[in-house]
C-alpha cells in the first residue's frame, strides 16, 4: 500500500475517531441519522396527519396520539414527522446554495482584487443591505408561493456573510509571506486557490455552512411564525409552533415538541461542523 | 489612511442611489400595486382611474421615482395606505420604542459575548470553557420566538407576575410599569444576540493563540494576563469590529420577530401589518431606511477595520 492511501485511511479513522469519542457528537449523530431516516420512511409509514376529529381535539399525549392531538383533533406525531421533513429539506438545500454561492463570490473577491472586488463587493453591500424579512417578502409575490420558492429565497439571500467572511480572510492571507511567494514564484492562481486558500479558509466555511444550514432551519420557521413561510396544507415545524402560539394557554406540548425538534436539529448541525472544524484545524485542537 | 476613508464615503454614494432604485423597482415591479390596495371591485373604472391620477400613478416610472425620492430627502415619507397616516410620523413615535429595546439588549450581549469568549478560548478545554461552550452551543440553537413563548408561559400563564404584551399598562404610565413590560422581550433579544457572539469571540481568540507570537511571549517568559490582554485581545477582537458595524440597522429591523410575539410597539409590529396589509409606500420607506443604515454601518465597520489593521490599509 503507497503512502497516500495510508495517510488518507487515516485521515478517515481520525474523523470517526473524533465523532465518537465526545458523547455529545455521538447523540447528535444517532438523532441526526434517525431523523433522516424518519423524513425518508414517512411516506411509507401509516401516519394519517390531516384526518381532523373534533371529539378529540387538544387532547394530551397518550397512547393512542403519542404527541397529543391539534386544534382539530389531527394527530399531532404524524403532523410533527411530516413537518420535520420539510423542515430538515428546507435547511439542507437552502444552506448548499448559499455556501457554494458565497464561496465563489468571496473568493473571485478577495483574490482578484481591484474591479472584481468591487463590483462583487457592491453586489454583496446591495443584496446585504435589504433586511432578508422584506427581501423575501416581495420576492415571494413573485413566486408561487411552495416549498421551492422557499428553498430558493433562503439560499439565494443567505450567501453574503459566508462571502464577506471568506473575502476578509482571503484579504488578510493575500498578505501572507507564503502566498506572496507562490505568487512571486509563478504558481497559477487557480493552484494557489486550490491548495493555499481553500484550506486556509476551511475552518470558516465550516462553521459557517454549520451555523448556515441552523440558520436555515432557523429562518424557515421564524418565517412560518409569522405567517409567510410555508403555506397550508403543507407543514414545518415553525408552522406547528404558529399554530401553537394560540393554543399556548392550553396545550403546552404543541409549544414544546416542535420546539424541542428544532434545538436538538439545530444543536446538531452546529455540533457536526464544530467536530470537522477541529478535523479540518488540528492545529486549533491541539492547542 | 484619511484618502482611504474618503475614498470609502465616495463609493457609499452611488450605493445608496443603487438601492433606492432597486426598492422603487422591486415595488414597481410587483403584479399588485397600491392602487390596487386601495380599489375594490366594484369601483368603477373611471374611478380607478382618478384615484390612479391623484396618486400619480398615471405617470412614467422615472418620474414617479424622482418624486418619491426628493419627498424622502426632504422627509416627506408619504403617507401609508392603510391608515392613511404620516409615515414620517408613524416612524418618529415607533423608532425610539424599537431602539430602547434593541440597544440595551445589543450592549449587554456584546459585553458578556467578549468576556465570556475570551474567557473560554483562553481556558481551551477546561471545564469553565466546556461550560461557556456548551451554553452558546444550545442556545444557538434555541428560536428566539419560542423561547419568547415559553417565558409567557410560564410569566404570563403560569405565575402572572409579568404582563405579556405592549410597552404600558393603560392609562399606567409609571416607570415600574415600563420596566415590567420590557424585561421579557429584553431578556429575550439578548438571549437571541449572545451565541453567535460568544463562539465568535471565542473561534477567534483560541485561533489566535495558535500562533507563533504567542509562543514567542510565552518563551519569553510572558505571564497568561500579559499575553491574553497586551497581544490576544487585540487580534481576537479584529473580526468583531464587522459585527459591530452590522448591527446599526438592527436597530430599526432587529427585533421584527420579538416586537411581533410581545405587541411592542416599534417598527416590527407596524411593518409585518404593512406587509400583511401591502402597504407599499410603508415597505418602501423601512427597506430604505433600513438599507441605509446597513450601508453606513458597512462603511463603519470598514473604516475602523483599516483604522486597526495595518495590513489591509496598505492593501488599500
Amino acid at each position: 500500500m503507497n503512502y497516500k492511501k495510508q495517510l488518507s485511511r487515516k485521515k478517515r479513522d481520525k474523523i470517526f475517531e473524533l465523532l465518537l469519542k465526545d458523547k455529545a457528537s455521538l447523540i447528535s449523530v444517532i438523532f441526526l441519522l434517525a431523523l433522516i431516516l424518519v423524513s425518508v420512511a414517512a411516506p411509507f409509514l401509516p401516519l394519517d396527519g390531516s384526518k381532523t376529529d373534533i371529539l378529540h381535539m387538544l387532547e394530551s399525549p397518550s397512547s393512542v396520539h403519542w404527541f397529543g392531538t391539534d386544534e382539530v383533533g389531527r394527530d399531532y406525531f404524524a403532523r410533527t414527522i411530516n413537518g420535520g421533513r420539510i423542515s430538515l429539506t428546507v435547511g439542507i438545500l437552502a444552506m448548499l446554495m448559499s455556501t457554494v454561492i458565497g464561496i465563489t463570490v468571496g473568493m473571485l473577491a478577495g483574490f482578484s482584487g481591484g474591479i472584481v472586488d468591487g463590483v462583487l463587493m457592491r453586489i454583496v453591500d446591495v443584496i446585504q443591505s435589504i433586511p432578508w424579512l422584506v427581501l423575501v417578502t416581495v420576492i415571494s409575490i413573485f413566486f408561487k408561493k411552495g416549498l421551492l420558492s422557499i428553498i430558493v429565497v433562503i439560499g439565494f439571500f443567505s450567501w453574503m456573510e459566508i462571502a464577506r467572511l471568506v473575502r476578509a480572510e482571503v484579504l488578510s492571507l493575500r498578505e501572507r509571506e507564503y502566498i506572496q511567494y507562490a505568487s512571486f514564484a509563478g504558481v497559477k492562481s487557480f493552484i494557489i486557490i486550490v491548495k493555499h486558500l481553500i484550506p486556509a479558509v476551511m475552518p470558516t466555511i465550516i462553521v459557517s455552512a454549520s451555523s448556515g444550514i441552523a440558520d436555515a432551519i432557523m429562518t424557515e420557521s421564524a418565517l412560518s411564525f409569522l405567517g409567510i413561510g410555508i403555506q397550508e396544507p403543507l407543514s414545518s415545524w415553525g408552522k406547528l409552533l404558529q399554530t401553537a402560539q394560540s393554543n399556548l394557554q392550553n396545550a403546552l406540548y404543541m409549544a414544546m415538541i416542535p420546539g424541542v425538534l428544532i434545538i436538538l436539529t439545530i444543536f446538531a448541525f452546529n455540533k457536526i461542523g464544530n467536530v470537522l472544524r477541529v478535523y479540518w484545524e488540528p492545529r486549533v485542537s491541539e492547542v | 489612511m484619511a484618502k482611504y476613508i474618503f475614498k470609502r464615503i465616495i463609493n457609499a454614494i452611488p450605493l445608496l442611489i443603487l438601492i433606492t432604485m432597486l426598492c422603487f423597482a422591486l415595488i414597481s415591479l410587483a403584479p399588485y400595486d397600491a392602487v390596487d390596495a386601495m380599489t375594490t371591485p366594484k369601483m368603477s373604472p373611471e374611478l380607478i382611474e382618478m384615484i390612479r391620477q391623484k396618486y400619480g400613478y398615471d405617470q412614467p416610472v422615472y418620474i414617479r421615482y424622482f418624486k418619491w425620492l426628493d419627498g424622502l430627502i426632504g422627509g416627506n415619507f408619504g403617507y401609508s395606505i392603510v391608515n392613511k397616516t404620516s409615515i414620517y410620523n408613524d416612524l418618529a413615535s415607533r423608532i425610539p420604542n424599537t431602539i430602547r429595546l434593541v440597544l440595551p439588549s445589543y450592549i449587554t450581549a456584546y459585553i458578556l459575548a467578549i468576556i465570556l469568549g475570551l474567557i473560554a478560548g483562553a481556558n481551551k478545554g477546561k471545564a469553565v470553557d466546556k461550560i461557556i461552550d456548551s451554553f452558546a452551543s444550545v442556545s444557538l440553537a434555541v428560536p428566539t420566538f419560542w423561547i419568547a413563548m415559553i417565558l409567557i408561559y410560564i410569566f404570563g400563564y403560569k405565575l402572572r407576575i409579568l404582563p405579556i404584551l405592549g410597552m404600558h399598562t393603560v392609562g399606567n404610565s409609571s416607570l415600574i410599569d415600563y420596566f415590567r413590560h420590557f424585561v421579557l422581550p429584553y431578556v429575550v433579544l439578548t438571549f437571541g444576540f449572545l451565541p453567535g457572539n460568544i463562539r465568535y469571540v471565542r473561534a477567534s481568540t483560541i485561533t489566535e493563540y495558535s500562533e507563533d507570537y504567542v509562543m514567542v511571549q510565552k518563551a519569553f517568559g510572558a505571564s497568561k494576563a500579559e499575553i491574553l490582554f497586551s497581544h490576544v485581545c487585540k487580534n481576537a477582537l479584529l473580526p468583531i469590529i464587522t459585527k459591530i458595524g452590522m448591527a446599526l440597522p438592527a436597530l430599526v429591523t432587529g427585533a421584527v420577530i420579538t416586537e411581533s410575539v410581545f405587541g411592542w410597539p416599534g417598527v416590527g409590529p407596524y411593518f409585518v401589518r404593512a406587509v400583511q396589509g401591502m402597504d407599499y409606500p410603508v415597505i418602501m420607506v423601512i427597506l430604505v431606511l433600513s438599507s441605509t443604515l446597513v450601508i453606513v454601518g458597512n462603511l463603519i465597520s470598514d473604516i475602523l477595520y483599516c483604522v486597526v489593521d495595518p495590513r489591509i490599509r496598505r492593501g488599500a
